[in-house]
C-alpha cells in the first residue's frame, strides 16, 4: 500500500547524496556547538524571528548538559555498531565489549597522563585514542582464537571470563591505581572528535560488512560448516571481525575515559556490557541504522527520565502547577527511572522481538550494486534478500 | 592433626557451603536451558528476591527458620512462574536473543524495583541458634551443616523428581522434542511452568541460605552470584542437572582455595582463567555431550 508517507520516504531514501551532506553538516554543527558559535545575538534573532522561544536554545544548543548527552550518544553509537558486528552480523553472543572498552580507556588515559605531553600539545590526543583502539584490537585477536573451536553459549562464557579477567588484572596492578582507578583524567573528548569517530566507525563497519569478508561474516552466522566448505576462510574472517569490533570498543573506551575524567575497574563491569547488548538488540541485529537508532533512543530516553530533565521540560507550566509536580518528580523519578527503562525494554522485545530494525537497513547504507540486485530479483519475482528494505 | 590438614579441611568445608549455594542456583539455569534452550539471565535476581522474602518473613512476620525458608521458596517460585508467563512465553517462537535480552531486562527491573522499595542494605536476624562444634581443630557451625545438608537434600530430591517421576519424565521428554511430545498428551505449558517453579524455588532456598550465611543483603547481590552460578552450569555441561551440581562445587572449591592460598584479589582472575581453559579443553562442559553437527 503506497501512502503519501511511504512515497515521501522512498524519495528521501533515493537521495543518496544526502548522506555525505548530512555528515558535513554534522561536522560543522559539532564544531559550532563545541565552540559555542551559536551563542550570539544573530542566532538569537533568527530563532526569535522563526518563533523559537529563547529558553529552547538555552535548554538545547548552549546547554553543557545537552552537549554531554550528545557525546554519550556518540560513544554509545560507536560501541553499539561495533558490538553489532560480532553479535548481530556474525551471530555470536560476545559479552567482552566492556573489557575491550576498559583496555582502550586505560591505555589512552595512561598515555595522556604519564607519557604524552597533551597539556602542551592537545593535538596528541587522537594518538592516545588510536593507541587505545589498537591495544583493544590486539586483545580482540586473542579472544578470536577460542571462537575457532567454541560456539554459542560456551563462547559467551569465554568472553565473559575474558571480561572478568581484564577487570581482575586491572584491579591487581597497583601502579595503574588498582581498584581505586585513575582520577583526574583531562577532559579532552570534544563533540567534533566524538562525531569524527562515530563517522569512522560507521563507515568502516559498513564497508567491512558489505566487503568480501563481510559476506563471510554473514555466512558464518547462517552456517559455519557450509561457509567453510564454500571456501570462506572462517578463521581470517573471525580474526578480522573481532579485531574491528574490539578496536572501536577501545576507541569508545578512550573517548569515554576523557569525557568522564575518571575510570576504575568498576566502571567496566558486566553491567556496562549489558547496556551495550540492550542497545544492540533494541536497535536490531545486523543493522547499522538500527544500532544508531538503538543507541540514540536508549541513551536519550534514560536521560529524559532524569528528574532535572523532566523538570526542565515542564518549565513552561505555570508555577502553581509546577512546584508540586517538580517536587514529586525530583523525589521519585530518580529511583523509578531505572525501573521504567527495563520495563520499556521488555515491552519492546515482546511486541517487536527483532528490535527496531532487525535485519533491515537504511537504504543509504546499502551499496548501490546490492540495491540493484535486489530490484532485479524482485522484477523476476525472486525471493527476498536477507538484509534489505525499509 | 597437623596444622596444614586442619586448615585444608576447614577450607573444604567453606567450599562445600559456597558450592551448595551455587549449585542450587545453577540448577535453575540448567533446567530452564535444558527445556527451552534459553539462558534465563533474570535467575540471579530471583535468588536476590528469595533473600528479600527471607528478610520479610523473618523481620516483619517474625517467623522461625523453617516457615521462612518455605515462604521464600514459594514466593520465588511464584515469581519465576509469573516471569515465564508474562515475559518469556510470548517469545517462545521469537529469535533466541530476544528472549535473552528480555531476561536481562527482567533482571534489571527486579534489581531496581527492589532498590526503589528498599534503598539501603538489610540485615538478616540470626534465625538459627548458633552452635559451633570443634572436631580436632576444625570448627563446624550448625549453620554450615544445615546449609550443606539441606542443599544436598534438595538436590537429591530434584534428581529423584527429574529421573523417577512422571513430571520429571515429561520434562526430559520436552527437552528432547517440543513438537511431538505435546502431541502425545504432555501439557507443554504446564511442564514449562513447573520447571520454572522448581528452578525459582531452589533459587529462593539458596537466597535464604545465602542471607543466613552472609547476613547483609542488597538488591544487587544477585548479579555476581547469578553469573557465577551460570558459569557453574556451563562448566558442568549446561542442560545437565548432575553436571550443574558438579560444576558448582568445582567453582566454589576453586574460589575458596584461591582465597585461602593467594591474596583474595586474585580470586576472580584464577577462577575465570581456569574456567576459560576448561571450556577450551572441553567446550561442552564436564558432563555435557558434544552436539554432533550434521552437514
Amino acid at each position: 500500500m503506497k501512502t503519501r508517507w511511504s512515497v515521501g520516504w522512498e524519495w528521501l531514501m533515493a537521495q543518496r547524496w544526502l548522506l555525505p551532506v548530512l555528515v558535513a553538516v554534522g561536522f560543522v554543527l559539532a564544531f559550532a556547538i563545541e565552540y559555542d558559535l551559536f551563542n550570539n545575538e544573530y542566532v538569537r534573532g533568527v530563532a526569535m524571528s522563526v518563533g523559537i522561544p529563547e529558553y529552547t536554545l538555552e535548554y538545547t544548543l548552549f546547554n553543557k548538559y545537552v552537549q554531554l548527552v550528545m557525546m554519550y550518544v556518540g560513544i554509545n553509537i560507536i560501541l553499539t555498531v561495533s558490538l553489532n558486528l560480532v553479535n548481530g552480523y556474525m551471530g555470536e553472543f560476545s559479552l567482552a565489549h566492556a573489557g575491550f572498552m576498559a583496555v582502550g580507556a586505560y591505555t589512552a588515559a595512561l598515555l595522556t597522563q604519564k607519557v604524552l605531553p597533551v597539556a602542551a600539545y592537545p593535538g596528541l590526543f587522537p594518538l592516545a585514542v588510536l593507541a587505545g583502539g589498537l591495544m583493544a584490537a590486539a586483545l580482540g585477536l586473542i579472544v578470536a582464537v577460542p571462537s575457532f573451536k567454541v560456539r554459542g553459549d560456551y563462547l559467551a562464557i569465554i568472553t565473559l571470563a575474558f571480561l572478568m579477567i581484564v577487570k581482575s588484572v586491572i584491579e591487581n596492578i597497583d601502579t595503574i591505581g588498582g581498584p581505586r582507578g585513575i582520577p583526574g583524567i583531562k577532559k579532552l573528548t570534544t563533540l567534533p572528535w566524538v562525531f569524527f569517530w562515530v563517522v569512522v566507525s560507521v563507515w568502516v563497519v559498513r564497508n567491512f560488512v558489505y566487503s568480501k569478508y563481510g559476506r563471510g561474516v554473514l555466512s558464518i552466522r547462517e552456517d559455519e560448516i557450509a561457509s567453510d566448505l564454500m571456501s570462506v576462510n572462517t578463521r581470517r574472517v573471525k580474526f578480522l571481525a573481532f579485531m574491528v569490533s574490539s578496536f572501536f570498543a577501545g576507541i569508545a573506551g578512550a573517548l569515554f575515559a576523557h569525557l568522564l575524567q575518571f575510570i576504575s575497574p568498576r566502571v567496566f563491569d558486566i553491567i556496562k556490557t549489558t547496556d551495550v547488548l540492550i542497545m544492540v538488540y533494541l536497535g536490531g541485529i545486523a543493522s547499522i541504522g538500527g544500532s544508531i537508532l538503538g543507541a540514540t533512543v536508549y541513551t536519550v530516553l534514560l536521560e529524559l527520565l532524569r528528574p532535572s530533565t523532566v523538570a526542565a521540560m515542564l518549565a513552561w507550566l505555570p508555577a502553581v502547577a509546577l512546584d508540586p509536580l517538580n517536587e514529586y518528580f525530583i523525589r521519585h523519578l530518580g529511583v523509578w527511572r531505572m525501573v521504567i527503562m527495563p520495563l520499556l525494554l521488555v515491552l519492546v522485545m515482546l511486541y517487536w522481538p527483532r528490535g527496531i530494525m532487525g535485519l533491515r537497513e537504511f537504504r543509504w547504507f546499502i551499496p548501490r550494486r546490492d540495491l540493484e540486485a535486489h530490484h532485479r530479483q524482485h522484477a523476476h519475482g525472486g525471493s527476498h534478500g536477507a538484509a534489505h528494505g525499509h | 592433626m597437623s596444622e596444614g590438614i586442619v586448615y585444608w579441611l576447614q577450607q573444604t568445608l567453606n567450599a562445600l557451603q559456597l558450592g551448595s549455594i551455587y549449585a542450587l542456583i545453577a540448577l535453575g539455569y540448567t533446567m530452564v536451558y535444558g527445556i527451552l534452550t534459553m539462558i534465563n539471565f533474570a535467575h540471579g535476581d530471583v535468588f536476590m528476591i528469595g533473600a528479600f522474602f527471607c528478610f520479610l518473613a523473618a523481620v516483619f512476620l517474625g517467623l522461625p527458620f523453617a516457615p521462612t525458608l518455605l515462604l521464600a521458596m514459594v514466593g520465588a517460585a511464584l515469581l519465576g512462574v509469573t516471569i515465564e508467563r508474562l515475559a518469556y512465553k510470548p517469545l517462545r517462537h521469537a529469535p533466541r536473543v530476544s528472549a535473552i535480552i528480555t531476561a536481562l531486562g527482567v533482571g534489571i527491573f527486579l534489581e531496581n524495583f527492589t532498590l526503589a522499595l528498599a534503598p539501603y542494605p538489610k540485615n538478616i536476624p540470626p534465625l538459627l541458634e548458633h552452635v559451633t562444634w570443634n572436631l580436632g581443630g576444625v570448627s563446624l557451625s550448625s549453620l554450615q551443616v544445615i546449609i550443606i545438608l539441606l542443599s544436598l537434600g534438595l538436590m537429591f530430591l530434584l534428581d529423584y523428581v527429574v529421573h523417577r517421576t512422571p513430571v520429571g519424565m515429561a520434562m526430559r521428554a520436552i527437552s528432547w522434542d517440543k513438537t511431538f511430545v505435546p502431541l502425545m498428551g504432555v501439557p507443554l505449558d504446564l511442564i514449562i511452568s513447573v520447571t520454572f517453579a522448581i528452578g525459582a524455588g531452589l533459587a529462593g532456598a539458596a537466597g535464604t541460605m545465602y542471607a543466613l550465611a552472609y547476613p547483609v543483603i542488597d538488591p544487587y547481590m544477585g548479579i555476581m552470584v547469578g553469573w557465577k552460578a551460570f558459569i557453574s552450569a556451563v562448566v558442568g555441561g549446561i542442560g545437565n542437572i548432575r553436571g550443574a551440581m558438579i560444576g558448582a562445587f568445582i567453582l566454589g572449591g576453586v574460589e575458596i582455595m584461591v582465597t585461602a592460598f593467594f591474596p583474595s584479589t586474585y580470586r576472580d582472575f584464577v577462577a575465570f582463567t581456569l574456567l576459560m581453559l576448561l571450556i577450551l579443553v572441553r567446550p561442552y562442559g564436564i558432563l555435557g555431550k558434544p552436539r554432533t553437527q550434521k552437514v
